[in-house]
């Protein structure tokens, strides 16, 4: 290494996965259901979307994590976003592609992706 | 990428209790598992919370697992891993609340922590460089490299406040300031990592989880004074500390930030390892060059200062581990950041290495000015089985006590001084109402009196005189006068020892007769150990209105020296007895006490 922009383009693409290991009480968390059920509809792929997403974009304050059942089995996969001091939002049938909809949309763009949430799908 | 991160501390303590098996076991169930693309084994330094290792923590949840066994592994990988659920036993009770999981951050031990030293250990794995350019790794060289000069590198050391943690506590920034002013043809820049005091370990804890902080700091300072060579002295006693600098060197000279050249700035600066044999009196600073250079560790007189003539006679900059980790946040952070922590004459942070009658054995990194009461009661837990606080012994054998008297006192450099101990490299060694105080003197003498190299007659021969007269008193055979002829022996060997061990080895003695000397009169005159302690000075007794004439005792004494009837009260032959303490310990009646 020659000079501070390679050392510069190291740590900005090692900060990336080391966000992983933030502690951050603000933060906004993604859930997703990993209990037998959501597993068997296809939760885990969901999950690698979007914590591959987050790291590529580097977004801070972001953590990805997984939980149990939380008794909708039939709609799984499920993915809830909890952002502090806000209502949370749970989205269901969730896919890859449709998770990271709503990572560029409601994460990052603020609007909540309606067409995916819980209380439309049971109208 | 990977969408989790097991963090396995891969310290001396939690190594010794079993983590590279967790280790091994979590990559064989990740496997299993199906999760080898998802989840990560990293592992790290040492979290300081050594008495509840092996400690494991999850990202991204932050879960703290303690006292983790290889069998517990695959519930940790089916449960947390594959589906998200937390193992609750498993989990550090500490962080257990009412509303769920809190954050390691919140518990009692953590929160009143402040790490800047210790600010990687436990959250990086050491043996990857890129890990620490993450956290703003190697920043603070290039910014010295490309924007200082050498002279405002070393008034940022000096306006910072940082004084030397090995012990003596010497400005840092003026130490630069003299191995700077002194032309040569040739410097050098040495880490002092012969950590010997009986009790610390943060030297090892920072080596072992974030030697590239070292490393960085070394090349600042060797920029600052004008060295382009580094020799970090350290003991073969530390495998694992030896083994990850061995592999930082390596990477950093990989990505150049060590060798010819760096950041393209002209500046050369390489960093070779020394190994210690393990002698205390290698810790010195004179006896540690001499060592380097290849020749027997011993002392030498001072001036010329190590600054003016040091390692093969070239001024020679030489600070400790702790020391040096501090220097490239005091760069990146700036000298007013740094400064605003601790009191008025010590700036910053320290570590101490808890040890001794504490709930919480580890290394606790703390502003400068917290009490002492805050250490022990709050941070350490406060002491096991409802015991009293007695003492506490900082600086080992070159320290003093602090007693129960002093608990409220803000621990500094100097207010420590001012009562008789000294900082020393942080060692903190508590003791209860259990603990005698000659007894301890004694422990102390007898490690000076192994490790004095012998050069100097006051320290080779003195410190065996202490030594001896310590022994007398425990045995119960002291006079007196004795207590007088010790106080001022130490005060002759302070003063006429060649190096710093000499110099400081009285000052167990001198500070436990200072506040303890009721206990040394105790043994005196009374012939009795209040601690019962000294064996010399005990008996066993069996109260006949208690015992129920059970035999226990007497089937368990390894020397037949209990006898009596069965059903009736047993009594103890003095003479016979050796005092193990067998009898008292398998009483069922509590008829057994120590006079």
């Amino acid at each position: 290494m020659k000079s501070l922009e390679e050392l510069k383009a190291i740590r900005e693409s090692m900060q990336a996965q080391m966000g992983l290991r933030k502690e951050d009480s603000n933060q906004t968390r993604i859930v997703v259901g990993m209990a037998t059920c959501g597993i068997a509809s296809g939760a885990r792929p969901v999950l690698m979307a979007l914590s591959d997403a987050v790291q590529e974009k580097g977004l801070k304050n972001v953590m990805v994590t997984q939980t149990g059942c939380i008794g909708l089995c039939k709609y799984e996969p499920i993915v809830e976003v909890i952002e502090p001091g806000k209502e949370k939002v749970t989205y269901v049938k969730m896919t890859p592609e449709k998770a990271l909809e709503v990572l560029e949309k409601h994460i990052i763009g603020g609007q909540i992706v309606k067409k995916y949430t819980i209380s439309e799908m049971m109208k | 990428m990977y969408r989790s991160h097991v963090l396995v501390c891969g310290g001396t303590g939690c190594t010794s209790s079993g983590s590279p098996m967790i280790i091994e076991r979590f990559k064989e169930e990740i496997y299993k598992a199906g999760l080898k693309d998802e989840v990560a084994v990293v592992q790290t330094g040492c979290h300081g919370l050594c008495a509840l290792g092996p400690i494991v923590i999850v990202y991204p949840e932050a879960t703290f697992y303690s006292m983790v066994k290889p069998e517990d592994v695959p519930e940790i990988v089916n449960e947390h891993l594959l589906k998200g659920r937390i193992v609750q036993r498993l989990v550090y009770d500490e962080t257990k609340t009412e509303e769920g999981i809190a954050s390691i951050n919140e518990t009692d031990f953590y929160k009143k922590q402040h790490r800047i030293a210790l600010r990687n250990c436990g959250v990086i794995n050491p043996e990857n460089i890129d890990e620490y350019i993450a956290t703003g790794g190697y920043e603070a060289l290039g910014k010295v490299l490309t924007e200082y000069t050498p002279d405002q590198v070393i008034q940022t050391i000096i306006d910072s406040g940082l004084r030397g943690r090995g012990g003596g506590g010497f400005p840092t920034g003026i130490k630069w300031k003299l191995a700077r002013a002194n032309e040569a043809d040739q410097k050098y820049v040495c880490c002092n990592a012969d950590e010997g005091d009986p009790g610390a370990f943060m030297d090892r804890s920072i080596l072992e989880g974030d030697p590239h902080a070292v490393l960085e700091a070394m090349a600042i300072a060797g920029y600052a004074i004008g060295a382009n060579q580094g020799y970090i002295y350290v003991r073969a006693e530390y495998p694992i500390a030896v083994n990850r600098l061995g592999i930082a060197i390596n990477q950093a000279r990989e990505y150049g930030l060590l060798g010819k050249d760096i950041f393209g700035t002209g500046f050369d600066f390489d960093i070779e390892l020394r190994l210690g044999a393990g002698a205390f009196v290698c810790g010195e600073e004179t006896a540690l060059m001499t060592s380097i250079e290849g020749n027997r560790g011993e002392p030498r007189p001072r001036p010329p200062f190590p600054a003016q003539k040091g390692l093969f006679g070239k001024p020679t900059l030489l600070n400790n581990v702790e020391t040096y980790a501090n220097i490239p946040q005091i760069i990146l952070n700036g000298p007013e950041w740094f400064a605003s922590m601790g009191t008025e004459k010590s700036k910053g942070t320290k570590v101490f290495a808890l040890g001794g009658k504490i709930n919480n054995t580890g290394l606790v990194e703390i502003p400068m000015g917290t009490t002492l009461r805050t250490i022990v009661e709050e941070i350490g837990g406060g002491i096991p089985n409802g015991k009293k606080f007695k003492a506490a012994q900082t600086g080992g054998p070159s320290g003093g006590c602090i007693p129960a008297e002093h608990i409220d006192i803000p621990i500094d450099y100097d207010n420590l001084i001012n009562i008789g101990s000294m900082m020393g490299s942080g060692g903190l060694i508590v003791m209860d109402e259990d603990n005698c105080m000659v007894d301890i003197a004694k422990f102390f003498l007898q490690f000076t009196v192994d490790e004095s190299c012998g050069k100097c007659t006051p320290c080779r021969i003195g410190t065996k005189r202490l030594y001896e007269i310590l022994d007398k008193i425990t045995q119960g055979q002291g006079t007196m006068e004795d207590l007088d002829r010790l106080e001022q022996l130490c005060y002759y060997i302070k003063q006429n020892s060649l190096c710093g061990l000499g110099q400081s080895a009285p000052n167990p003695v001198l500070s436990t007769l200072r506040y303890f000397r009721d206990e040394y009169v105790a043994h005196v005159k009374d012939k009795k150990c209040p601690a019962g302690v000294c064996k010399a000075l005990l008996s066993y007794v069996i109260d006949p209105e208690k015992c129920k004439g059970c035999t226990l005792c007497a089937r368990n004494c390894p020397t037949n020296a209990i006898s009596g009837k069965v059903k009736e009260p047993h009594t103890i032959d003095t003479n016979k007895c050796i005092k193990c303490g067998t009898c008292m310990e398998k009483c069922r009646f509590g008829a057994i006490s120590k006079r």
